[in-house]
């Protein structure tokens, strides 16, 4: 069995569980296979337990019960420093009394390389991340930016095949931030080492990652490619939590062949896709894309048409970001491309809104 | 009223520059008088009783007023005569003396130079006062009459140690403090080894405290790890029983380690009761060495436990987590990550504990018996009992200078500004 497990998954939780007052599970059976030379975000809200999957992983908590394996081999009892994975801490942790050399050095020093290996790797690792001047500088005289390579490059020195970060950018300002999220994914990709990233940064996750985890309750909501999440969210939970999202809350009418009706509070009837619900005369909620809404859908028709007003109108540059009333709403978002909008719309005025039936999920109720 | 004219690239010229200066300097005038005002009291308190206190013993230490005040002729007459000549000063020397000697017994101060003459050699103070005595009765030509007396008037040292100290400044205080004395012919050297006093003290001093410091450190950092890793709520009741200690008074605190540590207390009955130690042979743990070691190392342990915990709070547990991360074993991870951040912490609980244990006095003289006995203990004898408080502030002084030379030589070594400047 262990063998079959390394030829898929190089790290493996299996049933893990964590609790830390041995009432209340912070970590409730988590199941997830990670393949070799994958990027795995595990996203989710503060508490939500993606930071202890991560811990346990390192081997800095221990699962109250599951197990976690590592290359087909269960490390549950294996303590962190004989797991042979580089972490990236959220702080980036690089000692303050060492050179960024010195700290480069450390994880080769301590597998007792010769002197002139460790020369070379440490050079390597520093011009891997455009560092290769800032080997002399203590942390404390680099940047953020700066620091924060550093820290990547540390993890990487010894040539993991594991990476861990946890929140290695939340202490960056945004336009470093992204600049950093790229920089980390093309070292991911030119390298290929397998990385497990923790951010509650849902844009960061959808950048970077090959696929996502999101955590909530200590449960995974869904586990997917970043566009899958994104456009086709499982659950009310994600819909919401990955990008923008509106929702419109009704009671399910009838569905068949995976499509549902749904009527809504005010009478309307919209048609969806059912995703999530559970059955006929059972409430639901509806979740749409602000930008799968369309205003005056000339010439095209839609499976769901209706007119809203609008209510407010923000200019965004390349988009305009309408706010209207629709079917007792008044949160109804829709994103307008600037191109498209050549008639141009005007506050309080009553226009026609159509979605198609695909673009609308019908999920759990909130 | 010019405003600053700045150039394009934000250089100022020196002129400029200065004018800036001025202005800066005005902006912010009322603001330094206010803080002046605010530390004002505490510098004037400090003056008063901290720098005055230190400056007057620095000059006591060296001062020597007795004999140029109280035996004015004398010193003044013998200053003429060459102390190398190999005679006997002459008759208007014997004159003077004879005078200061009728003067000062009729103003009962003769006895104060007599005392000051028997530090620098004895049996000067029965010269003197015996002499005085029957002073008054004596008619010119002294010279003879005196040395009938006492022959010692016809010895040159006498004369040569009245000469050098009618000197307004000495340092035979610091020479008595080094266990040297001068010679009738002036050279300094050693006592004989079984009379040197205070260079052993001043070693035993030294070493005990290091001692004591160690044991603080070694005692202190665990717990202060423990402190500064447990959840805030654990950690500050186990601060409470550390600072338990400063609540107590600390003669309470030393006689109880009395209790404990005597030949009938608490620690030797249960050793005896065990049967560990024979009831004749019982420990003798307290009045010496070790019971000073043991009741000063308690008593200083908080000094070395709230800096270390200070510093130990400061550092992130995700230092550990990275070394363990990146391949070190628990030690490993502690001793080349961990501790290289707590000399901080190390060096300022092991300079405030060892500067607080070089002074101690009250302690040693409690519980320390003989053996036990600080350098602090011999500076209050000389300044309660002895009276010779000249001596007293030279051992001070010295006791000062090595603090102060250790603390320079530590911080140097272990570079204790650079690792506070890195934090």
């Amino acid at each position: 069995m262990e063998n079959s497990a390394s030829n898929e998954a190089f790290v493996r939780f299996e049933g893990v569980q964590k609790s830390y007052d041995g009432r209340t599970l912070v970590v409730k059976d988590l199941n997830i296979d990670v393949p070799r030379g994958e990027f795995l975000t595990m996203l989710g809200p503060s508490g939500s337990g993606k930071t202890t999957s991560l811990m346990m992983l390192a081997g800095f908590e221990t699962a109250t019960k599951g197990n976690i394996y590592l290359n087909g081999e269960a490390i549950n009892d294996v303590a962190p420093h004989k797991r042979g994975i580089g972490m990236v801490f959220q702080n980036y942790a690089l000692f303050p009394h060492m050179t960024v050399a010195e700290n480069l050095a450390f994880p080769l020093k301590v597998r007792n390389m010769t002197s002139s290996d460790i020369e070379t790797r440490v050079k390597r690792a520093l011009d891997m991340v455009e560092l290769g001047s800032f080997g002399n500088r203590r942390p404390a005289q680099l940047s953020g930016g700066q620091q924060q390579r550093v820290a990547v490059a540390r993890a990487l020195v010894f040539e993991p095949d594991l990476i861990l970060m946890d929140e290695p950018l939340g202490a960056l300002d945004k336009n470093l931030r992204e600049q950093m999220q790229y920089e980390i994914k093309h070292i991911h990709e030119r390298l290929g080492v397998t990385v497990v990233y923790v951010t509650h940064d849902q844009s960061e996750a959808l950048t970077m990652s090959n696929r996502i985890a999101v955590f909530n309750d200590g449960v995974i909501q869904q586990l997917a490619p970043p566009s899958e999440l994104y456009e086709k969210p499982i659950n009310s939970f994600v819909a919401q939590f990955i990008g923008e999202n509106n929702k419109l809350n009704g009671t399910v009418l009838s569905s068949q062949n995976g499509t549902c009706q749904v009527t809504l509070s005010t009478g309307e009837v919209v048609k969806a896709l059912d995703v999530n619900t559970d059955k006929a005369g059972m409430s639901s909620t509806l979740s749409l894309r602000p930008e799968r809404v369309f205003i005056n859908p000339d010439g095209e028709q839609y499976d769901n048409m209706f007119s809203g007003k609008v209510e407010e109108i923000i200019y965004l540059g390349d988009h305009k970001r309408v706010r209207m009333n629709v079917c007792g709403h008044d949160d109804f978002i829709i994103k307008v491309p600037n191109s498209t909008d050549k008639r141009g719309i005007q506050v309080g005025e009553i226009v026609p809104i159509g979605w198609s039936v695909d673009d609308c999920r019908a999920l759990d109720p909130v | 009223m010019m405003a600053n004219t700045v150039e394009a690239d934000g250089q100022l010229t020196p002129e400029e520059q200065k004018r800036l200066t001025a202005d800066m300097n005005r902006s912010l005038r009322l603001r330094k008088i206010r803080s002046l005002l605010l530390v004002a009291p505490l510098v004037i308190f400090i003056l008063v009783t901290f720098v005055s206190p230190i400056a007057s013993m620095l000059f006591r230490s060296i001062d020597n007023p007795q004999i140029i005040e109280y035996m004015p002729n004398t010193s003044a007459a013998v200053a003429e005569w060459d102390a190398d000549s190999n005679q006997l000063p002459g008759e208007e020397v014997f004159a003077a003396l004879v005078d200061d000697l009728v003067t000062g017994r009729k103003n009962h101060t003769i006895g104060k130079a007599a005392t000051r003459l028997n530090y620098e050699k004895s049996g000067m103070r029965s010269l003197l006062t015996g002499s005085a005595r029957k002073a008054a009765r004596l008619k010119p030509p002294f010279k003879d009459k005196l040395i009938q007396i006492n022959s010692d008037w016809g010895e040159l040292d006498t004369w040569r140690v009245i000469k050098r100290e009618s000197r307004p400044y000495t340092a035979s205080y610091y020479i008595a403090a080094f266990d040297m004395e001068t010679t009738p012919s002036g050279e300094i050297k050693f006592l004989p080894e079984q009379q040197q006093i205070y260079l052993k003290l001043f070693w035993r001093t030294v070493w005990m405290s290091l001692l004591i410091t160690a044991m603080t450190l070694l005692l202190g950092y665990p717990v202060s790890y423990l402190l500064a890793s447990l959840p805030m709520r654990i950690a500050n009741m186990l601060m409470i029983l550390v600072l338990l200690p400063f609540w107590t008074s600390l003669l309470v605190r030393t006689s109880s380690w009395i209790a404990m540590l005597q030949g009938e207390g608490v620690i030797n009955d249960v050793l005896v009761w065990f049967g560990l130690v024979d009831d004749d042979n019982r420990l003798s743990m307290i009045y010496n060495a070790t019971g000073t070691v043991i009741t000063m190392t308690h008593i200083l342990l908080p000094f070395m436990i709230l800096p270390l915990y200070s510093v130990m709070k400061t550092i992130p547990p995700s230092y550990m987590r990275a070394a363990r991360s990146l391949g070190a074993t628990p030690f490993t991870a502690f001793y080349k990550v961990y501790l290289p951040q707590s000399v901080p912490g190390i060096s300022a609980g092991a300079i405030l504990v060892f500067i607080l244990a070089i002074g101690y006095y009250i302690t040693p003289a409690l519980v320390g018996g003989q053996t036990g006995q600080f350098i602090g203990n011999m500076i209050a004898y000389h300044m309660q009992s002895s009276l010779n408080w000249g001596l007293a502030a030279a051992l001070g002084v010295i006791l000062l200078v090595l603090v102060l030379g250790l603390y320079a030589a530590y911080s140097r070594l272990l570079g204790t500004n650079n690792q506070m400047s890195l934090r």
